[in-house]
Parts: C-alpha cells; structure tokens; sequence
C-alpha cells in the first residue's frame, strides 16, 4: 500500500527544508550523508576535469599557433606536410548544419507542438506523444546511414539540377540532424504551451477569436520563452551532433565554402573523426583536437546558459 | 447577482462558451477568408505533425528493407570480417556493447541514485556549495557528447588512469556522459514522494537513512527506472565519444573488460559504413535494425511505465 500513499506530491514540496532525523547523530547515518555528498560532489570533479583536459593542451596549441591564426584563418588542413589551422572553414561548416537543422526543425517541431498542445484530442496526444518520446531514441548512428544511403540518392534523383558532386552532402547531412531534434524542440515547446493557463484561452475566446487567433496570438506569445528554449537546447544539441555529420557530410574540404550540395566538415566531424586511432601525443594534430574541441564547449556552454536563463522565465510566470 | 463559488468555474466556462456561439453565429458567415484561414491553419499543423512522425519513422523502415537480407543467426554469432562480408556479423561488437554498457550500470546506479538522494534529502539548499552541485550538473548534461570522448581520451586513456584503449575507459566515459541524466530523473522520482510518507516513518522511530531506504526509495522507484533505461539506451547508441576512446578498432577475437582492444555495436555500425562494398552496406543496417530492436523495446518499456505510475498518481 505504500505506493498509493504517493499518490497526490505535496503543494509546497519544493519548500521542504530537510528533516533532522531521529538518529543522525549516529556514526552509520553520517558516514551515509558523507557517502551519498562525494556522489553529488563527483559531477564537480567532472567538470573540472572537462575544463583541465580542454584548457591545459589548448594552451600549448597556442603557443604555437597565434590566436588571429586560429580564428580568422580560412585554410583548415592541420595534418598536411604544409599545415594550416584557421578553423573558420569548420565553423561555418558547423553552422551550415546548424542552419539547416533549425529550417527543418522549428516548423515541424512546431507544428507538431501546436497540434499536439491546442488541436489533437486527449486520445491522440496520449497516443502520439510517447511514440515521438520512443522515436527520440531512435541512434545517431541509424540518421547518419539513412541521410547518406535514402535521403542523398533521393534529393539527387530529385533535384538533379543542382551541383552533386560527391556522395556526400553537408546540407543533407543538417537536415537529417534537424530530423533528429524535431522530438527535443517539440516535447519543449508543447510543454510551455500547455503550461499557459486556460483562462487566457477562454478571455480569448470570449472576445469571439477563432481557434487559430487564440493559438497565435494569446497561446504562442505566452509560451514563446520556452519555446524559444526548446530551439535553443535543439541548436545546442545540432553543434554537437556528431555521427550523422561524420558518415554523410564526409572529410571536407580544407578552404572555407558555403557549398550546401557537398561534402564539408564540422567542429564535431573533425574531432571524431581525427581523433581515432593512435595519433601521437604531444604533436601539434593532437593539440588541434583540444583547441577546436574549447570552442566547441564554449558555444554550446553558451547556448545553454542562454536556455535555462529562459526556462527560468517562464516558470516563473505561470507556477 | 450572486453566484455561487462552488460552481463559478463551470458558469464562467458556460458564458464562455455562449458567448463564443454568439460571435461564432455573428461573424462566422461575414468572415469566410477567417474560416479558411483556420482550415488551413489546421492542415498545416497536421502536415507539420505527419512529416515529423514519416520522417522518424523512414528511418526505422529504411532500415528494416536495406538489412532485411542480412537477418540471419550470423548476424550474431560470427565476428567481423573484411573479406567475407555476406557471412560477417556483430559478435565482438555485442560482446563489447555488454561490457561497456556492463561497467555503465554498475557505475551510474549507486553513483547517480547516491547524488540525487544528497541534493533532494540532505542538501541544504541555502548553502553556495549545494547549489553550485545542481547548476554544475544541469550544464553538464547538456555538454555535446564528443567532448566526454576528450575527457576521456585525456584522463581515463592516457593520463591520471591511463587505462589504454580498453572496454573499461569507454565505459567509464559513457557512464560520465550519462550520470547527470540518470541523477536530474532521480531527483524528479524522489521529489515526487509526499513528505508524509517522510514524516510518518520518522515519527515511528526511524532514522533518516531508514526512511530514505525503505520508504522512500521504493515511491520513487518507478520514476528512477525510467530515468535509468532511457540513459542506458543513450548510452548504448551513442558512438561520437567512443571513438576517441578506442572503440574503432576491427576486433576479430572476444573482448574482454580490461585489456585488449575492444569496439560497441554502433561504432561497428559506422565502420562497416563506410566500406564500399553493397554488402557491408546491407550489414550496416541490418546492424541499424538490431540496435533499433534493443533500444526502441528500453525506450517503449521505460515510457510506459513512467505513464503507468503517472496515472496512477493522477487518480
């Protein structure tokens, strides 16, 4: 019978200050509370440790490397018998992706949000919403193959005016990603929605609008923090995807492109894809790795401030 | 005019809806464009809504005819192969998933459940220290994966630990790439335990550790094993970070925990990807449709049962 007991959470739980217990001044309870306080505090050393192992090679990378070099330089061929590390081409290879995820993305998760939030019948939510949850695992690995082995061939076939030229697409490549985080921006997104109370919608429709006014102008407008949210933990989890661009947006192209049609390298990619295999440490490629993986981190690092700064907004208006 | 409190909601949803019917009636006829703006305002969403679930789901059937010819007991029992593509299969990459995914679990449940009990019963939240714990772990699970991979080629393969490129470095990486996922779900679990079950147990005598291990852990449980499969699976299909770690290895012989080489299903996956023959292809997703299998099963088990005891709750 225990279980139903927790059947309905308390009000004010997030107010519960913790309970002195009856025997804490027991020897055994302590060295429990000392136990389960290195668990949490693990999650420091963690970070801690990211930070050292990004900082401390990206340090010695710049000793060698100006740091002008590193960001405004457009030729990105570290490992070549006449290297060069401007990491520009590998930025705007990671935007490209970016930008094409969120194209795809944001109308469809959109969508898929509103319909979900405002117009699907509680017996279709209850049905659509855990297949999208169920889809949400769906490998990284699996988007990547089918990107390069269904959705390239296709797009040729398609549109075969277009200059294909190698098997590999980086545009392909981000709307596959953009596939990939539609279930992250929708679930975001239809929960802000649903979060906006009802009396809005009633005031609204009080007033005689009609279904699609009270979506966009009462329902969208209150929830779009979160909204906003969703899409900004999607671009964050688009900078960092890596599988989906390593297998169909292939090896790139060294100097900086804007090609959509072809194949181009990413931030992640290069990582990934550099990094296996026994590259010695100490050599310059090595450090290439840290100093591009530090950028990455910042700008994810970033979006993600960014994103719970909004989610806190927004909880605070309607709870 | 005096209105009754009990019954306020349900009148002010009437006169909402009466007055609704009322402009409804009066403007409906003059405004046509508005009625089909609504109509294909609708469509729309419902096209949105329909790409998204097609799109999710081509994959999953891509899959299914692209490896449809490759579903034989081979697939799992015989290990790779660069010559024999038509009879190769997953076994070492199988048996390396297990080993990984293995040391994953044994690390994140005590490791993960022994944090979220700290931050939701023992923290005090007024001290810097403790709210510098959670705010750590919230950014931490949204750190993109492939950095875990340079932590962990850093620290865990070379450096301090310098475990080499073994089964037990990528499974300490992933477990350091789930940890935070698996802690915020089993906090949510633990928050959501009433505080009387607490007080009720303490108040017959109960030390706090008592109350925690036999009351409220088992409310919570249900919650907290949900959090445990979805990050279990993610940690099965996730490649990028092991790549770093040495999972890319083409390992013909049974891996073991601590030393060898070793490599996981999905990196297999990628590398028999990228061979050119027809045959490694059909491989490749054949392999696709075996993870699919193993992590849309944890996936669907893990939902349900968290909507299983949410309506249970709700009633």
């Amino acid at each position: 019978m225990a279980k139903s007991s927790m059947a309905t959470p308390p009000a004010g739980a997030d107010q519960r200050r913790p309970l002195a217990g009856a025997g804490s001044s027991h020897l055994g309870e302590k060295s429990i509370k000392f136990l389960l306080a290195l668990c949490a505090a693990f999650s420091i050393i963690v970070t801690t440790g990211i930070v050292v192992a990004l900082v401390v090679p990206t340090v010695s990378f710049f000793g060698e490397i100006t740091f002008s070099e590193f960001l405004f330089g457009t030729v990105w061929q570290p490992a070549f018998a006449n290297p060069s590390f401007g990491v520009l081409p590998i930025v705007v290879g990671t935007l490209i992706v970016v930008v094409t995820a969120l194209l795809v993305a944001i109308p469809i998760g959109l969508a898929s949000a509103v319909y979900l939030s405002e117009y699907a019948s509680p017996r279709v939510r209850k049905t659509i919403k855990p297949v999208l949850e169920v889809l949400e695992g769906i490998p990284t690995v699996a988007i990547g193959l089918f990107a390069f082995f269904f959705m390239r061939p296709i797009a040729e076939s398609l549109f075969p005016f277009f200059p294909w030229e190698t098997p590999f697409s980086i545009g392909i490549a981000g709307m596959a990603v953009g596939l990939l985080i539609v279930p992250l921006v929708a679930s975001v997104s239809e929960d802000a929605m649903r979060s906006v109370p009802g009396g809005l919608r009633e005031g609204a429709y009080a007033l005689g609008s009609s279904k699609m006014r009270v979506t966009l102008r009462v329902v969208f407008p209150a929830a779009i923090s979160g909204i906003i949210a969703g899409i900004v933990l999607g671009t964050s989890r688009a900078i960092g995807e890596t599988m989906v661009v390593l297998i169909a947006a292939g090896a790139g192209n060294p100097n900086l492109t804007f090609d959509w049609f072809n194949s181009a390298q990413t931030m992640t990619a290069y990582i990934g894809g550099t990094a296996t295999g026994d590259i010695p440490q100490g050599t310059i490629v090595y450090d290439t790795i840290f100093a591009v993986g530090t950028l990455l981190f910042s700008m994810t690092l970033v979006m993600n401030i960014i994103a719970t700064r909004l989610v806190r907004r927004f909880r605070e208006v309607y709870e | 005019m005096v209105i009754d409190k009990g019954k306020r909601p349900q009148r002010s949803r009437l006169a909402v809806a009466g007055a609704r019917a009322a402009t409804d009636s009066i403007f409906a006829t003059s405004s046509r464009s508005d009625r089909i703006g609504n109509v294909l305002f609708r469509s729309l969403l419902l096209l949105g809504m329909g790409v998204a679930l097609l799109g999710l789901v081509a994959i999953i059937l891509w899959s299914l005819v692209e490896g449809a010819p490759r579903l034989d007991a081979e697939l799992i029992t015989e290990g790779p192969s660069s010559i024999m593509p038509e009879s190769a299969g997953y076994r070492t990459a199988i048996l390396g998933t297990l080993w990984v995914i293995g040391g994953v679990v044994l690390f994140i449940v005590p490791v993960g459940v022994g944090a979220a009990i700290y931050l939701e019963e023992y923290a005090d939240k007024t001290r810097w220290w403790n709210r510098a714990i959670e705010v750590n772990i919230q950014n931490l699970a949204a750190v993109p994966s492939i950095v875990f991979g340079i932590l962990g080629l850093a620290f865990i393969v070379r450096g301090p630990l310098s475990l080499g490129f073994v089964a037990a470095a990528g499974s300490f990486t992933l477990s350091l790439l789930v940890l935070p996922t698996v802690i915020l779900a089993a906090r949510e679990a633990i928050k959501a335990v009433p505080n009387s079950t607490r007080l009720g147990s303490l108040g017959l005598g109960a030390t706090k550790w008592q109350t925690i291990w036999h009351h409220v852990l088992p409310g919570a449980l249900p919650g907290i094993l949900t959090g445990l499969i979805l990050s279990v699976s993610r940690a099965i299909g996730e490649s990028a970070p092991l790549l770093l770690v040495g999972a890319v290895t083409f390992v013909t012989f049974d891996p073991s925990f601590l030393e060898g080489q070793y490599s996981v299903l999905p990196v297999q996956i990628y590398n028999y990807a990228g061979r050119p023959q027809e045959e490694f292809r059909v491989l490749a997703a054949a392999g696709v449709i075996l993870m699919l299998a193993v992590l849309l099963t944890m996936n669907s088990f893990a939902i349900w049962l968290r909507n299983h005891y949410e309506n249970k709750n709700a009633r």
